[in-house]
């Protein structure tokens, strides 16, 4: 049974006490209405080419503000999604200098509101679809630096198709999976990740399907890398998207996201002070797996991950080193550590490999043809087959 | 060449009709005879007709291939009522298609094929050759295998070869028979098998054998010349209705500098557009075959949002399945363009078949208010331009917009005059320029302020400063574009994007009327019944009835003269290839008592049929 299976599945995911939900009667502001945030400084470049790179001197350096929209924040007060758009904000300053150039594409869901206070280009589109956005546009503009935000049913649900297409295509995006095992906006569904037993209100006598494995589903899909954070560890979270923004392909983040509205505590076990220690590990690459304060490692017996005591004879040097290139390691993880209440569960990033990206072998199949061929000339085309004269 | 002894009879137009099992090769018959004709000058429309199975078990009637094609020195704008030829390879090719031929029509049958078991296969009683059905008609029965095998018995081919080579002496023979040069052909199987010069070298040899065929025998009473058509001077070339299409496409691109992307899902009869434009890299053209038809459309959008021609195709059943990502081009007032290559209904229906019958799914099929433009291509050379104006109102208006062809177009053949793309109407861009956008007072863009001519919106892809904006399918404030539950708001936004489809028609020509442009009967239509409809429209007013014929290039928006062109005729009588679903919009629209003509068989009309429909509405039955 799963861990999640423990205390926090008692507990009936009751409505709130106040309707808390984002949905409002009220009409927002336009997004730009706050602050008195200048314009910003028009640019001669008025039409984007594929290739793209207009010159980048003296452009100011960006801050945290210069990524937020203005627009009202409407998630819940206490959310664990304000935390991500924190980090996403705050890191952006490091990875980019073309605010421009930055485009989140989100579904539908509580989550995907995100785009809306991002202060760059974005669409919030359609419930599972936001890899089919994000790939039209990233194939067509590679040079974009295009980031999906999507959540547990947005994208294992109803877009759990697209989910795994995007990964296996290694589309050079960022996901950003807002994983909070429930449903929040349609208040509070149990949803694909949601732990057996779950009491909801489409659910009153417990939930009977089993969940995804996330990881393992993407792994499933060849995705190219791995990573698993908190939402409660802030600096863990911006390394994490860091690394997800460096990686050429689909650089797959899960975000463990406390909602505390309909889910609150579903990963406490992993995030509160008396329990975190015991029950995560942090994989750097070729550190040994240890957690518990030192206390305990990580053993393969076989091919069987086994708790080790390391204050009991057993040392560091007995315990597993994480290599995040080997996929077989990053089976047994999303495998051994996923449904084990013995084991802790793996955050920082599980895998990663290089292979090239979807968008890079279009732009260098269309390359190769047009350098081949020649650019195409259209009355030729038109020509291209037996023709005949009428005088 | 052997001296013709055959005499040379004229005749102004023919149909025939190649028929045999899939495996027969008929389509490849079908086409190569069509290019003959095409560069023998004739005007022609084809009409091929496949089973939706790949390899149908081998001689029954669920597996015949049909290849139809009518030309002729007049103007041709149907594949042809009635067959003068029918070129039989089997029986139950010979039973799905014999209701086709005229009485005193030829039909050339594989007697080599009317063994016992094959009329087994075909479900016949008797053989029809032998029983006496076929008096009425003029019979050649050729032993076309054996004929295939003796001319190559030194080929060193297996006779399973040599067997899939007797279509050439069908075709061979076809081409004496109505004076069709032979080089075409002999061209196409020299590129097609360059690398199997075996395979080439028997299909050549059979080819000449059939065109030499006729002669020696005697079979033929008379050969028959169809001289050249009185086609407009101009550069021409054969085309089907796909290949016409995506060559709009390509035009479209080129034309307005903006890249081509082009995201599809395969689907019965649409898929030879991915097939063509894929071909297309050097024209920077890129394809993307998504996972499912729903990945299509998405990616066609999240290409226009990055400035893209985004462009998706289906048939029937895709279009269903992109509806609510085109719902979100129409929120967002993204340009896209969507293809439907019509096919019979409903829900997987008959994919080979012709049906006029998305339209209103077209319209109207999506939640919400959610108008979008419709148009329809009328002929497989006019996918060309449709599709060309398609993409530039999609640009021009910040819409998607859906252009309905159907499987008869987009698999039908005709001479097409090659435009010259100078000549095609200008490709306007215009792109929000961050120095001239409308800016609230904080200098924010404002993404839904409108052109007031157009009412598009400022369409501004990513990679501009200062033209950062988010989209999305939640209500836009009328002016930022930012989230709005208001009511007021809610209603101005409804009526606005009504009133900019509805703007488009300020822009068309006037609509044009065939024939008398004012009378007893308006014969109205849309797609591919242009031809059937103006054959019709010909032969009515040839016997005494005033009749015009309209066809509308716009489902929507209508011409705003549509109504005045109803007017001046006593009777408007509306032929669809569906259960009357242009009567119910021009009803809904005009109040009218129109008439439908409702024909849902998988095949297009036949003239006869329309003209009928003519003279009872004429007569007020
Ligand atoms: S995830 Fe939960 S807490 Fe967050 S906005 Fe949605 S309902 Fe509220």
């Amino acid at each position: 049974m799963s861990d999640n299976n423990k205390p926090k599945g008692v507990k009936p995911a009751g409505l709130p006490k106040k309707a808390a939900g984002p949905k409002g009667a009220k009409p927002a502001r336009p997004p730009a209405k706050l602050g008195s945030r200048p314009a910003a400084p028009p640019k001669a470049r008025i039409v984007p080419t594929p290739s793209g790179d207009g010159d980048s001197t003296a452009l100011p350096v960006l801050t945290k503000k210069d990524f937020d929209s203005g627009a009202d924040v409407r998630w819940c007060p206490g959310c664990g999604d304000y935390a991500i758009l924190a980090a996403v904000q705050r890191v952006l300053p490091e990875l980019t200098e073309k605010k421009e150039d930055v485009v989140f594409i989100s579904g539908i869901g509580c989550s995907s509101r995100f785009p809306y206070y991002m202060n760059t280009y974005g669409v919030h589109s359609i419930h599972g679809r936001a890899p089919t956005l994000a790939t039209g546009l990233k194939a067509s503009r590679p040079e974009l630096d295009v980031w999906v935000i999507t959540g547990d049913g947005d994208s294992l649900s109803i877009g759990a198709g697209h989910f795994t297409h995007v990964l296996r295509r290694n589309l050079n995006v960022q996901i950003i999976l807002f994983n909070n095992q429930i449903y929040g906006l349609t208040k509070g569904q149990y949803s694909p990740t949601s732990e057996v037993g779950k009491v909801t209100s489409s659910t009153p006598y417990g939930s009977l399907d089993h969940p995804f494995n996330p990881l393992g589903l993407a792994l499933g899909a060849d995705a190219t890398f791995l990573a698993r954070t908190l939402d409660r560890d802030p600096k863990h979270m911006q390394a994490i998207l860091r690394r997800s923004h460096a990686h050429q392909g689909t650089g797959l983040v899960e975000v463990y996201q406390n909602c505390n509205i309909f889910n609150d505590g579903a990963f406490f076990t992993y995030t509160e002070r008396d329990s975190k220690a015991l029950n995560c590990v942090f994989l750097e690459h070729g550190e040994p797996l240890v957690y518990d304060e030192g206390k305990k490692g990580l053993k393969l017996d076989g091919l069987k991950l086994r708790s080790i005591d390391l204050t009991n004879g057993s040392s560091t040097s007995d315990c597993l080193v994480h290599d995040e290139k080997d996929r077989t390691l990053a089976q047994i993880y999303t495998q051994q550590l996923m449904w084990n209440d013995d084991l802790p569960r793996p955050f920082g990033v599980i895998y990663t490999e290089d292979r090239p990206t979807y968008d890079s072998l279009l732009q260098a199949q269309v390359d190769e043809v047009t350098s081949k061929k020649g650019k195409g000339d259209l009355n030729a085309l038109l020509h291209a087959a037996n023709t005949w004269v009428i005088e | 060449m052997s001296a013709t002894t055959t005499p040379i009879q004229q005749v102004s137009d023919v149909t025939i009709l190649f028929a045999g099992d899939s495996g027969d090769g008929m389509q490849l018959t079908g086409s190569q005879f069509t290019l003959a004709t095409a560069l023998a000058r004739n005007d022609l429309a084809t009409l091929p007709d496949f089973p939706a199975e790949i390899r149908a078990p081998a001689g029954t009637t669920y597996g015949v291939s049909g290849f139809q094609l009518h030309f002729g020195e007049v103007a041709i704008h149907t594949p042809g009522d009635e067959v003068d030829l029918l070129v039989a390879m089997n029986p139950a090719a010979l039973k799905m298609n014999l209701d086709r031929v005229r009485i005193g029509g030829a039909i050339i049958a594989n007697i080599d094929s009317f063994k016992q078991r094959d009329l087994d296969l075909a479900r016949s009683d008797s053989n029809p050759l032998e029983d006496g059905s076929l008096s009425g008609y003029e019979v050649v029965a050729l032993e076309l295998t054996k004929l295939t095998r003796e001319a190559l018995k030194d080929s060193g081919l297996s006779t399973k070869d040599i067997d899939r080579s007797k279509n050439m002496f069908a075709l061979g023979l076809a081409l004496w028979l109505y004076t069709r040069p032979i080089e075409p052909a002999r061209e196409w199987l020299k590129g097609k098998f360059a690398k199997k010069e075996m395979i080439r070298d028997a299909n050549l040899l059979v080819l000449d054998k059939g065109y030499h065929y006729g002669e020696t025998v005697e079979a033929f009473a008379a050969r028959y010349e169809v001289a050249p058509a009185k086609l407009e001077p101009g550069t021409y070339r054969s085309i089907r209705g796909n290949e016409a299409l995506a060559l709009g496409l390509v035009a479209a691109t080129t034309k307005s500098g903006l890249g081509l992307f082009y995201g599809s899902y395969p689907i019965t009869p649409a898929s030879e557009l991915l097939h063509a434009l894929s071909k297309y890299k050097d024209f920077g053209v890129r394809t993307f075959q998504a996972e499912d038809e729903i990945a299509a459309a998405g990616s066609a959008l999240g290409a226009a949002f990055g400035g893209q021609l985004g462009v998706t195709a289906t048939s029937g059943p895709g279009l269903a399945l992109k509806g609510e990502t085109i719902g979100l081009a129409m929120m967002t007032e993204l340009p896209m363009v969507i293809v439907d290559v019509q096919r019979a209904g409903p829900s997987t229906g008959m994919p080979t078949k012709t049906e006029q019958s998305d339209l209103l799914m077209a319209v109207y099929g999506r939640n919400g208010e959610a108008p979008i433009p419709v148009l329809a291509a009328r002929t497989p050379g006019d996918c060309f331009e449709a599709a060309y104006e398609a993409a530039r109102v999609a640009v021009k208006y910040t819409t998607p917009v859906i252009l309905l062809s159907d499987g008869y177009l987009g698999n039908g053949a005709e001479p097409w005059q090659i435009p010259d793309p100078d000549s095609l109407k200008p490709f306007e861009v215009r792109l929000a320029n961050p120095d001239s956008v409308a800016r609230d007072d904080d200098g924010a863009f404002l993404p839904y302020v409108r052109d007031e001519v157009t009412n598009a919106r400022p369409w501004a892809p990513p990679g501009v400063a200062g033209l950062e904006h988010r989209l999305g399918g939640l209500e836009k404030d009328a002016r930022s574009g930012g989230v709005s539950y208001d009511p007021e708001n809610h209603q101005y936004m409804t009526d606005i994007r009504a009133a900019k489809v509805a703007g488009i028609a300020n822009e068309f020509r006037p609509l044009e009327v065939e024939g008398d442009q004012e009378g007893d009967v308006l014969v109205l239509g849309w797609g591919s019944t242009y031809g059937t409809i103006k054959a019709a429209v010909d032969r009515a007013r040839s016997q005494g009835l005033r009749v015009g014929h309209a066809h509308l290039r716009w489902l929507n928006p209508f011409p705003n003269d549509l109504g005045a062109v109803l007017s001046k005729f006593s009777e408007v009588l509306i032929p669809e290839l569906n259960h009357g679903q242009l009567v119910r919009l021009i009803r809904e629209r005009f109040l009218l008592p129109v008439k439908s003509l409702a024909k849902i068989q998988g095949v297009p009309f036949k003239t006869s049929e329309i003209e009928e429909a003519i003279h009872q509405t004429a007569s007020g039955n």
